[in-house]
């Protein structure tokens, strides 16, 4: 691989974009396709499948052999709500291997004791956002339970696309949220990506049983994302 | 710029390789190109060495970076790149294998 190559390849990294690092195993020579590059012809075809599916691989095509190092970001969890709950959610998904951050404006809740080693902004989630925006390889979970901090990040997930978007709250508080989305220029289809009440259905009752159930349905989110783009390649 | 990627900067292979070249290493990158069966490290995995023999990442679980790593010396001085394979199933090539019964294709390719 070329020093530039490298460097390019890990300033994608840094800035978390997807990027592709095509190897010619004939010679070594490499290219780095980002994503987002104009793609085509069947070699293009099988770079998009590689940036859906994440899976790196050799490809051959055009009377040789590449490989295809796909480098995907590494998933990250914005949770909205320094809460008793995610408390409990930040060590647990260090543990299975997300980069967690904490978002609340309220400086009560959002204290360095309450969440050490954690990376934690006691400020609104759209100031907060404008400096480390959201992305496709991020999850969100709303848990203020609080309109006037919860909503705004859910605009957001759900306009970027987010792989996971989750919000606490009981079916009758979720549909008023759907209301006041709606109102807000969110289509039916879109606010319907809305995992809630959060959680998967595991009768989690505690604080941290229901971060065990928030974890696991990002989780389930993630992967089941991997495997569609899988079994789709395999088809094609 | 801040880091927003969660990367690891001391464990990360492709960042202490950039490190590396910054500091006149010359190096090798070694990457695991295939695998069949159980194999312990996934696609895409890398090594990287330098002359001396120091290397950062993995390409098995311990069972062949040696091998690969001594590999890597000729890479650099030829500037050549190869591929290894490595397997149970292979005894008559390779002395070294993977005691997990997988069997892995390592491309070794000079960097910088």
């Amino acid at each position: 691989m070329r020093a530039e190559a490298l460097r390019a390849l890990n300033a994608e990294r840094r800035a978390r974009r997807a990027a592709i690092l095509v190897t010619d195993l004939a010679d070594g020579s490499d290219r780095l396709v980002r994503e987002g590059d104009v793609l085509s012809g069947q070699f293009g075809e099988a770079l998009q499948r590689a940036f859906r599916s994440g899976k790196s691989g050799t490809v051959e095509a055009e009377g040789g052999s590449f490989f295809l190092n796909v480098h995907l970001p590494p998933p990250r969890i914005v949770a909205i709500g320094a809460v008793h709950i995610s408390q409990a959610l930040a060590p647990m998904a260090r543990i299975a291997g997300f980069d967690i951050e904490i978002i609340d404006p309220r400086t009560a809740f959002a204290t360095p004791e309450r969440f050490p080693e954690t990376r934690l902004a006691a400020e609104w989630p759209e100031d907060v956002f404008k400096r480390r925006p959201l992305d496709a390889y991020t999850a969100l979970a709303a848990l203020t339970h609080d309109p006037k901090i919860d909503d705004f990040p859910l605009k957001a997930a759900l306009e970027t696309g987010c792989f996971y978007v989750g919000a606490l709250g009981s079916r009758k508080t979720h549909a008023k949220r759907l209301a006041r989305l709606a109102e807000a220029g969110v289509t039916d289809e879109a606010s319907g990506r809305i995992h809630a009440p959060i959680g998967l259905d595991i009768g989690a009752a505690s604080p941290a049983e229901i971060a065990v159930a928030v974890l696991a349905q990002i989780v389930a989110a993630l992967r089941s994302r991997g495997l569609a783009a899988v079994t789709e390649s395999r088809a094609a | 710029m801040e880091n927003l990627s969660a990367l690891d900067d001391r464990r990360d292979p492709l960042l202490i390789a950039e490190r590396w070249i910054k500091d006149g290493r010359a190096l090798a990158l070694a990457t695991v190109v295939e695998t069949w069966g159980s194999a312990p490290r996934p696609v895409g995995s890398h090594l990287v060495i330098d002359t001396e023999g120091n290397f950062e990442g993995s390409v098995s679980g311990g069972c062949v970076e040696g091998a690969v790593v001594a590999e890597a010396a000729d890479v650099i001085e030829t500037g050549a790149p190869r591929l290894l394979e490595f397997g149970v199933a292979d005894e008559t090539a390779w002395e070294v294998g993977l005691s997990c019964g997988g069997r892995i294709k390592v491309y070794v390719e000079p960097l910088g």
